[in-house]
């Protein structure tokens, strides 16, 4: 017991077994984002609203398109992972199941949306 | 068993009985501004497909995200964004353990208020 560390000692506890993962993966996603974020205000913003030719190119270029990916794959999964808690908070029963499968499904749909379209532009 | 202290008893609060505080309401806005990123996160998605799909359609998705109204929508979304993500430090500072005396959390709130908006018209100026 003595050699165990707090994460160690809090893993698998609570209903669902999987809580200190489901925190552990909030806490990744959140410091990752802290970093694309704000690449992404500063390389999408400025392109936002551009002809097509140069909306084109611009993402052609390896930069912006990966910090885009990564944005949108990153803040979709940090999504599902939240909204799951609002749910959870907020529900219960079948409609809790629903939802939460829905915001899954959703979260992934969009991310795969997106990385789609970020590959097809770049390529 | 008979209850005698019935309705004497301290409860525990509730939204509609309690005093609203700063922390109270900061902290429900980080709720908030993290859901109501979907509608952003859309729109960003579409307007990346439409430029994936060719100049037409593109030119469409483009002019209705920066139409006056997506405009709107793009700015709350830049400004939720900017929220979230200080309200999203002041929870992994919390994480640590530490910030959780009255005075240090009435100071990350207007912290992160006011950050907020300094970022977004930060963003504004740089964009």
């Amino acid at each position: 017991m003595g050699y165990m560390t707090d994460r160690k000692r809090a893993e698998g506890l609570g209903s669902a077994h999987d809580g200190t993962r489901h925190f552990w993966s909030m806490t990744v996603s959140s410091v990752g984002l802290l970093v694309l974020v704000p690449l992404f205000v500063f390389t999408f913003g400025p392109i936002l609203g551009a002809p097509y030719e140069q909306v084109s190119s611009y993402f052609a270029r390896p930069f912006p398109a990966i910090v885009a990916a990564l944005t949108i794959l990153v803040g979709m999964m940090h999504f599902k992972n939240g909204v799951q808690v609002a749910i959870e908070d907020y529900t219960d029963g079948l409609t809790r199941k629903v939802l939460i499968i829905a915001a899954i499904c959703m979260s992934y749909a969009l991310a795969a949306t997106g990385l789609f379209a970020i590959a097809r532009i770049a390529l | 068993m008979a209850d005698v202290n019935r309705g004497n008893r301290p409860l525990s609060p509730h939204l509609q009985v309690y005093r609203p505080q700063l922390n109270m309401i900061t902290s429900i806005l980080t709720r908030i501004t993290g859901i109501s990123l979907l509608v952003g996160a859309f729109l960003i998605v579409w307007w990346f497909i439409a430029a994936a799909s060719g100049p037409e359609y593109y030119a469409y998705a483009n002019a209705i995200i920066t139409s006056w109204f997506g405009d709107l929508v793009m700015l709350g979304s830049l400004w939720a964004l900017w929220y979230h993500a200080l309200a999203g430090v002041r929870h992994l500072v919390w994480d640590t353990g530490r910030g959780f005396d009255l005075d240090t959390v009435a100071k990350m709130s207007w912290g992160v208020i006011v950050g907020s908006f300094a970022l977004t018209v930060f963003t504004i100026i740089v964009i």
